[in-house]
């Protein structure tokens, strides 16, 4: 690495800055954030950055993906796995239009996420050059925040800023392009961490009396009900959940994102909320007269119809973004603030509580959605494979140790309800967003960071062929993951739908496939498949063995359908265990 | 119940906030009725004033969802009683219309208007005031041929005391960090 030292004139050594190229100063930047990993894809106006990247190897590994879009997914789960805020590079035009539904999705699920895009020449801006796209305006309504670089000497104090927004507060994607003239420039580099915008304040100082209101409310209430969301995984807030909910002895109920935040095998565990969540915190919602919103949104996948939601409730609501407070529900109490920060003040006003009578209606509604579904889902015995009984298998032999990475749709639902999470699991999935596409890259990107743990993809026969180029990354670098490919030849969750509410005209659902295991074969990645259920166990204890990433193709039951539902519409107490 | 509203809003001076701040009204349908920005009496902050018609709860929505942008200051929403507003229009009228009979002495002292220029073809003629009394005026000229019309977007004042740079103090003094330094115009 050449860096040449500015020492004219007043041979101030104290004070020297190394003279080095935009594109230098950029990667320098990210190191200086704690970056180890990139995940991205090179092209015309972004190749001075990648010239330097070769200089860096030794610091920073860059993964190429093959499309841009695997890259923004993989830079997202990254992030979700390490807690680091994911990087995302690629070039120009459609390098950079490409990315869009990756910096969408990780908006939506609130994962920090710095997406950097080169621009052309600054002189061409504006003018429909070659491969030119305004990605600033393009990315606008799905970034947290983003800013466009034209001198090489703004590169690391937007570096600076963009880490700053991207991880504090809700953490959200940020994108900065920098134009490619910036990276040839020369600058005197410097860096300086950003701590501080006048406009922008994360941190928000803690309401003491809110807190004593909250913990009265609580303290009166009979039928507490605590929703877990993502914030409470994103602010760390895991034990202080649990030691909330044991203390006021109050059941905990997650969102989809929330799953991990708090431990299924424990007594208080109430289940997922919403459309295809869990009987008893669907049915009970409407029965809790306090529920205690944690890092969640009210979205309206958890909510079903807004004008029969929790009529008997007053609802306390903590939550990082103001935003999102009152926006869908109206609530009795706000505390805008970190999940953590308030749980920790809020445990030592608790009253020590049992409602072990309020815990039992749960168990009751349990019991029935037990012997309705989940028994027939997870041990059917006979018949055709269940994407059940398979999640089942993989959380008995893995027990919640593992990354567990979606797509989206039937297999993900089937995941979020039957695989036992615990304190261990991290998981990996598109909630806001809903992309399918999403697993395979996510589950290579969450594999790189180092996990120490398996990654498990449950994938789709659907989403699987949207973005299945991405088993040529997982090739090169040999990424260790595995992957299990729930097939019904159907876009079953469009499928599903049809069948109930569109008279069963399955239109555009039907998909005839290509041989998985010989395209697997084709990368070079072990695959076998399972049409028998005898095989099932064993099959997914070859693939957790194998040193390298692994797929197993399970053929499952075609017209298999997802169940309990909140239809669109109903009541989340409306829930139904069985369909027709 | 729909209402009028006047968002009043401090920002950075950085490209690309307007276009973030009125995507969130066109995401919830609310027509941006007028519009206009400056620099505030603080050196950096751009001052933007917005007339919407909405109802209270979706008001109050999209205000804390602009507040929540990286480079907005401060959002303020008022009702029409609880701020000093004007709008500036003016008004290119025929000569020939204008001069019969005394309209000009009239224009001058019943609507506090002014005259700009005058020329043998148009005369322009300034006005500010509510929307109402613009409105008004336009009506009383129109006979006479009116060729131009333009009226700005709505600026406007509060009848609150607290002022923006007591809370730029505020949000420094929390801040323990290096605070930047405020200019003031005076």
């Amino acid at each position: 690495m050449k860096e040449k030292t500015k020492t004219a004139g007043g041979q101030d050594m104290n004070n020297y800055e190394a003279e080095v190229t935009g594109a230098e100063a950029l990667l320098k930047c990210l190191i200086e954030e704690g970056v180890d990993t990139i995940f991205g894809y090179p092209g015309g106006a972004i190749m001075p950055v990648y010239d330097k990247l070769l200089d860096y190897s030794d610091r920073l590994r860059h993964i190429l993906t093959r499309h841009e879009q695997g890259a923004a997914h993989a830079a997202q789960a990254y992030a979700m796995v390490t807690g680091r805020p994911g990087v995302c590079f690629a070039t120009s035009g459609p390098g950079a239009t490409n990315l869009v539904t990756g910096i969408a999705n990780a908006f939506l699920d609130s994962v920090p996420v710095v997406f950097i895009t080169a621009q052309v020449t600054s002189g061409l801006i504006g003018t429909d050059a070659f491969q030119e796209t305004d990605i600033l305006g393009i990315s606008t309504p799905v970034t947290k925040w983003n800013a466009q670089v034209k001198k090489a000497a703004d590169i690391p104090d937007t570096i600076a800023r963009a880490f700053y927004i991207a991880r504090s507060g809700r953490p959200g994607p940020v994108l900065v392009d920098i134009s490619k003239d910036a990276q040839f420039e020369n600058l005197s580099y410097s860096y300086r961490k950003c701590t501080y915008i006048r406009s922008y304040n994360p941190v928000i100082p803690l309401h003491i009396r809110d807190i004593e209101s909250a913990a009265v409310m609580i303290n009166h209430a009979d039928k507490p009900l605590i929703l877990a969301g993502h914030g409470v995984i994103l602010s760390g807030a895991a034990d202080e959940l649990k030691a909330l909910a044991e203390k006021g002895g109050i059941p905990v109920a997650a969102t989809l994102l929330g799953l991990p935040a708090f431990p299924q095998r424990h007594r208080l565990f109430a289940g997922m909320l919403g459309m295809h969540g869990n009987y008893a915190p669907n049915v009970l919602t409407n029965q809790a007269d306090l529920i205690i919103a944690i890092g969640m949104r009210f979205d309206d996948r958890v909510t079903g119809n807004l004008k029969k939601y929790a009529p008997e409730a007053r609802i306390i609501h903590i939550e990082i973004d103001k935003a999102e407070i009152n926006k869908n529900v109206r609530v009795d109490l706000e505390i805008n603030n970190d999940a953590r920060e308030v749980l920790t003040a809020l445990l030592p006003l608790l009253r020590e509580k049992s409602r072990e009578k309020w815990i039992r209606e749960f168990r009751i509604l349990d019991r029935v959605e037990y012997e309705k579904v989940i028994r027939p889902e997870t041990e059917p015995g006979e018949g055709e494979i269940r994407m059940g009984e398979v999640v089942n298998t993989v959380s008995d032999i893995t027990e919640g140790d593992a990354v567990i990475v979606t797509d989206v749709g039937q297999h993900q639902m089937a995941v979020a309800r039957y695989y036992r999470f615990s304190e261990k699991s991290i998981l990996v999935t598109s909630g806001g967003m809903g992309t399918m596409g999403f697993g395979l890259p996510a589950s290579l990107g969450a594999a790189s960071g180092n996990p120490g743990k398996p990654v498990i993809a449950f994938i789709g026969d659907g989403g699987f062929q949207m973005t299945l180029q991405e088993l040529g990354t997982i090739m090169q670098y040999q990424i260790p993951v595995k992957i299990i490919l729930l097939n019904n030849s159907f876009l079953g969750m469009v499928r599903q739908w049809q069948e109930m509410f569109f008279n069963g005209r399955y239109a555009s659902t039907e998909m005839v496939n290509p041989d998985f295991v010989a395209l697997a074969g084709a990368y070079g990645i072990q695959a076998r498949s399972v049409t028998r259920r005898e095989e099932l166990s064993q099959a997914v204890g070859t693939m957790l063995a194998a040193e390298g990433p692994f797929l197993v193709e399970v053929a499952i039951g075609r017209e298999a359908n997802i169940l309990p539902m909140v239809e669109p519409g109903a009541s989340v107490s409306e829930v139904t265990l069985t369909y027709r | 119940m729909k209402q009028e509203y006047t968002i009043s809003l401090f920002t950075e001076d950085h490209i690309g906030i307007l276009s973030r701040i009125t995507l969130i009204l066109t995401r919830r349908q609310i027509n941006i009725e007028s519009i206009t920005a400056s620099e505030s009496a603080v050196k950096g902050v751009q001052m933007l004033t917005m007339v919407v018609t909405t109802t209270p709860d979706m008001v109050n929505k999209v205000a804390t969802q602009i507040e929540k942008l990286v480079d907005v200051i401060k959002v303020f929403v008022h009702t029409s009683p609880e701020i000093i507003c004007q709008e500036i229009a003016l008004y290119k009228v025929t000569s020939r219309g204008l001069m019969s009979g005394s309209m000009i002495g009239d224009l001058v002292r019943k609507h506090h208007a002014r005259i700009l220029e005058v020329t043998p073809e148009y005369i322009v003629v300034e006005k500010s005031g509510n929307r109402a009394e613009i409105t008004d005026l336009l009506a009383v000229l129109e006979p006479c041929g009116v060729l131009q019309f333009v009226r700005s977007g709505r600026i406007a004042v509060t009848r609150q005391v607290k002022e923006l740079n007591a809370y730029l103090k505020e949000m420094e003094e929390a801040e323990r960090g290096g605070p930047e330094k405020l200019e003031v115009y005076n």
